[in-house]
Formats: C-alpha cells, structure tokens, sequence
C-alpha cells in the first residue's frame, strides 16, 4: 500500500511539474511582453513594477535559466505577486480555498449520494414509470449549463419564494459565532452545493443504473437468488457492492469537472472560494493570479484523484492482490 | 442504410432531437434574414418584459437590445463554435490514438502519459486560462475547447486500434507490404468510424456547453452575440429582469438535450449489439 502512494505521489509531482513549465509557457507565449503579462494590465503603466518583475524572473537571461528560476519559485510555494490586489498569490488562494472545499465536498457528497440512490431506485424498478420519470431528469440535469441553473435557483428560491440566502458565505455584519454561524453558513451552503451537484448527481445516476443492470445479470446474483435470498438483500449486498466500483472510479475522474463547476457556481452565489477569485482576476486582467489559481486547482483534482485511488483499493481487495 | 435509419428511429427521443435540432439550423441559416437589424443595436426601451410588444415577443434587455435576435444570433454561433472545435478536437485526438495504439511499446507510453496529462487537469479552469491569455476570440476559444476535449478521442481511438491490430485483414495486410500510413488510414480508421461518430455528437453538445460557459465569464468573442454572453450579462440585473438569463437557458438546454438524444440514437443505430445488451 505503502509503495503505491509513494508510486502514486511520484507521477502526481510529475504532473505538477508539467503544469508549471505550461503555466511558464503561457506566460510567454502570451502577446506582449512576459513582465506586462505577469504584472496585469494595470500594473503594465508602472515602469518600476516593471523593472522588478525583470529583475526577479531573470528576464534577461535565456529561457531554460528562467524556467529555473520559476520553477524554485513556485517549489518554495511562491506564486507571484498580485499587482491588483496587492497581496502574493499564494496568500490570496490560500485565504479563499477553504470556502471552495467546503462547496466542492459537500457537492461531490450530495451528488454521490443522491445520484447513485436514484440509479438503484431506477434499476430495481426498470421500465416503470419511477424509471422514466428518473431517467428524463438526469437526461435534462445532464444538458442544463450550470451557470444557468445557479441562476434560476437564486431567482425562484431566494428573490420569489425568499426561502434561502441567494448570495455570498454568510449574513455580513450579524456577528454571528459557534454554532449560529455554522448554520448561517449552512444556509447560504445549500443553493451552491445543491446547483453544482445537479450535473454530477446526473452522471452518478446514470452510471449506477448502468453499472446495477450489468451487475444484475451476472452469474453470482442469479445464484444469489437461487438460493432464495430476500430481493433486498441481493439488491445492496450483492448488486450494489459490485456495481458501485465503476462508479468510485468515475467519481475520482469527475473531480477536475467540480472544481471547473465551482468557478461558476462560486461566481453566480458569490461565493468566497478560489472559483470567484478566478472570476475576479479575469475582469480585472490578473494573470500572474489566473495561473496560480489554475495550478492550485490542478493540485486540487491531484489530490482527490489520489484519494479515490485509495479508496479503491479498499473497497475492492482484488486489486491489491493483482 | 435503411437498417440504420431504422434503428435509430426506434429511440424517440433521438428522433425528437433530430427535428429540434434540425429547427435550431434552420433558424441558423435564416437569421440574417429573419433579423436584418444586427442584435447589438438598441430597438425599444431597455427592461421591456416579454410577451407585451408583438414585435418584440421575448422583451429587450438593459440596453434595449432585442432579446429574439440575440437568440437568433446565439444559434448561429453556438452551433458553428460547437462543430468547429469538436472537429479540431477530432483532429488531434483520432492521430494520437491511431498512432499509440498501432505502434504500440514506448511510442505508446509516451503518448499515454499526455494524454493523461490534459485528462487530469481541470479542463474548464484551462480553457479559461487558454482563453484569457491569448484574448477572446472565436479563434481562441475554438483552439482552447479543442484542447481541452481531445483526450478522450485519443483513448477511444486507442482502444480500438488495439482491438483491430492483431485482426487476420490488418497482419494480410502488413505481409502484403503495405505501409504503415496506408494500413492506418486504409484499414484501421474506416473501422474506427462509428464509435468516432457517437462520441463527436456528444462532443458537440459538451462543447456548446463549454463555450457558452466561458461567454458567460465574459470570455466570448467581444463581436459574437452568443446564449452565453447573454446570460453572463443579465446576471447582475437577475433580481429586476428574469427574461434575459431564462430564454437564452432554455435555448442552450435544449440544444445540448437534443444533441445528446441525438448521441443516444446513434449509438443504438451503429452499435446494435452493445445497445441491446445495455437495455
């Protein structure tokens, strides 16, 4: 087990590393000049800044030297400086990511949750009604653009029916504390949660479904039911045990898509996390931010790729033995 | 052919989609002429809801612009974004995939591990970047969705070279001295074509996703009135205009749901056998 995280961890900083050199890429591939794209649009009038950015990045010297020079950077977990919003890079991300952990957890939770009950539901009564009627949705939560739905639900559950708070990471100014503040926060945490869950819960449905229908027909769950165990017994422990492995790997799969969806979820609820602060530095042309942003994001989804590889591993013994 | 036809007009919903779909080309096509007043040009007063003027059915937004020919417009260029980019994004997967599964060894190792590369990362935060470091435009966004959506062409076409390589016709076929070029293109691809084709339909509809996404970040082609665009700029006025986020929402959903139908149908029509065992 050991060794394989450490295997695991190895071709993750790999792709770390891959991520830096394209992010130094981008920087200069971009139009103009490497400094005046480092420093934003903003920062591009102030010759000092300017000069600076030169002189830190080596500027003047040959690509590979600068490559170097970025890369012991970004290892010492010194992304840059925000001109915008004065402040280092870093700091601005690690400030915002908690709120973004929250909402993506809690999405990727909700969905799994939902997605993979209404797909057993599904399957155990197919081609019923109850079937149809959980299909279709999926086949719509699968076409809806996120942004859209995040914008229909603050209209319809936070202007109309005034049931929720529609914006923002909890009431500004009440001065709430303990566990008062954790359901405020919870509050203003169902929409986003919910509306960037929709999409996935879609996937997770549709997969299990899929996956339990295959299952189903395998030789052990007939046997299973010749010996005459209860249908419900067959369903969870035999089908679904089985079924939910393509599932968990999906899931891993899926979870760069939810920090992408969080970009746009955090940016109609305004939501704090590091989603928004994308948003933030597109409109204001903060691209040394904009790279970090990415390069954290992709550290992110390393992360939960990594997670879900050992989750695997324990929910099935098989692989471990191969 | 008939075959074909037939089974994919045994999934109703596909056909469904075809006639949506078929509308929203059409309307593609005539727009120009339906609205000859460009869709950037203020026509009535601005926040005029829907449903009031018969000239004006869906209202106008805050800057008194029609919302009808946004949508008109949107269409076109929804559909062209969506058929370009996953045409580029075909361009570059089907090539790596042919090749690494063809030569197999360390030429597929190498190609894997990029590929891997460009799955793990978070393709939309990507397509951001892409799109804001070389500027929107409809060039820039069409290279940046084809970037970020070729991986799964390439594991596909990989996946079924494999499956074609070690077949009598392709070994007949490298005995008879043929070269590597013409066993892959003549004897491999045409073979490879159906799944190509399901997965490109619904490659199309994640892209028509993708682009109005980032449109509604504000990174659409600053020329281009786009379903994206529209929605991104009603966002802030929400509270006081519904009708301009709600009829450009609808239109992309039922644009990627016909799409996707579309996907299904295909599927049942050009792999019977994987379909009927699935159902």
């Amino acid at each position: 087990m050991l060794r394989f995280i450490l295997a695991r961890l190895g071709k993750a900083a790999g792709i770390l590393l891959a991520i830096v050199a394209l992010n130094f890429l981008l920087i200069h591939a971009a139009p103009g000049d490497p400094a005046a794209v480092m420093a934003g649009e903003s920062g591009a009038t102030d010759e000092k800044f300017i000069a600076q950015l030169r002189a830190q990045f080596g500027l003047d010297r040959s690509l590979p030297e600068q490559l170097a020079i970025y890369m012991k950077g970004v290892a010492t977990l010194d992304l840059g400086y925000s001109y915008r919003q004065q402040m280092p890079v870093a700091d601005l991300i690690f400030q915002r990511l908690p709120a973004t952990l929250l909402l993506t957890m809690s999405a990727f939770v909700i969905s799994l949750l939902l997605g993979t009950l209404a797909g057993v539901l599904a399957s155990a009564r197919v081609g019923t009604v109850a079937d149809s009627i959980i299909s279709t949705l999926a086949l719509i939560f699968y076409a809806t653009p996120l942004f859209w739905v995040a914008l229909m639900a603050v209209i319809l559950f936070s202007v109309t029916l005034d049931w929720l708070p529609g914006f923002g990471y909890e009431t500004v100014g009440a001065g709430y504390t303990g566990l008062r503040r954790a359901l405020d926060i919870a509050a203003h945490l169902v929409l986003p949660a919910t509306t960037l869950g929709l999409f996935f819960m879609a996937v997770y449905m549709r997969m299990t479904r899929a996956s339990m229908l295959e299952v189903s027909r395998l030789d052990f769950v007939k046997t299973a039911r010749a010996k005459g165990l209860a249908p419900r017994t067959i369903l969870w422990r035999h089908t679904f045990r089985n079924a939910m492995l393509p599932v968990v790997t999906l899931a891993g799969l899926q979870a760069g898509q939810l920090v992408g969806g969080a970009v746009l979820t955090e940016t109609v609820f305004a939501w704090p996390g590091i989603g928004r602060l994308m948003f933030e530095a597109l409109q204001q042309r903060d691209y040394n931010l904009l790279l970090g942003i990415f390069f954290v994001s992709a550290a992110m989804v390393l992360l939960f790729n990594l997670i879900t590889d050992i989750a695997y591993r324990v929910v099935d013994p098989r692989i471990r033995a191969s | 052919m008939r075959d074909f036809w037939n089974r994919f007009s045994q999934h109703k919903g596909a056909v469904l989609g075809l006639v949506f779909l078929t509308i929203v080309v059409t309307i593609a096509f005539v727009t120009p002429a339906l609205f000859p007043v460009s869709p950037w040009k203020m026509v009535q007063r601005p926040f005029l809801p829907p449903f009031t003027i018969d000239r004006f059915p869906l209202g106008t937004d805050a800057l008194g612009r029609d919302v009808l020919a946004g949508l008109a417009y949107g269409a076109q260029v929804s559909l062209l974004i969506g058929l370009i980019s996953t045409a580029a994004a075909l361009l570059i997967g089907i090539p790596i995939g042919l090749v690494a599964g063809y030569f197999g060894g360390r030429t597929d190792d190498v190609m894997m591990r990029f590929t891997e590369f460009f799955q793990t990362v978070p393709s939309f935060a990507l397509a951001i970047v892409l799109v804001a470091i070389f500027q929107p435009s409809i060039k820039s966004i069409i290279a940046a969705i084809g970037i970020v959506s070729w991986p799964p062409v390439a594991r596909l076409v990989r996946g079924e070279v494999l499956s074609l390589r070690s077949r009598e016709y392709v070994e007949a076929a490298i005995l008879s001295g043929q070269t590597h070029f013409t066993i892959i293109t003549r004897q491999i691809l045409p073979n490879t074509l159906s799944p190509i084709i399901v997965l490109a339909s619904l490659m199309v509809a994640t892209a028509i996703l993708l682009e109005s996404s980032l449109s509604f970040m504000g990174l659409g082609d600053p020329n281009l009135m786009s379903w994206g665009y529209m929605i991104g700029a009603a966002r802030t006025v929400i509270r006081q205009a519904w009708w301009l986020s709600f009829f450009p929402g609808i239109a992309i959903l039922l644009t990627v749901l016909a799409l996707n139908l579309i996907g299904e149908g295909l599927n049942d029509a050009l792999n019977p056998r994987l379909s009927r065992r699935v159902k």
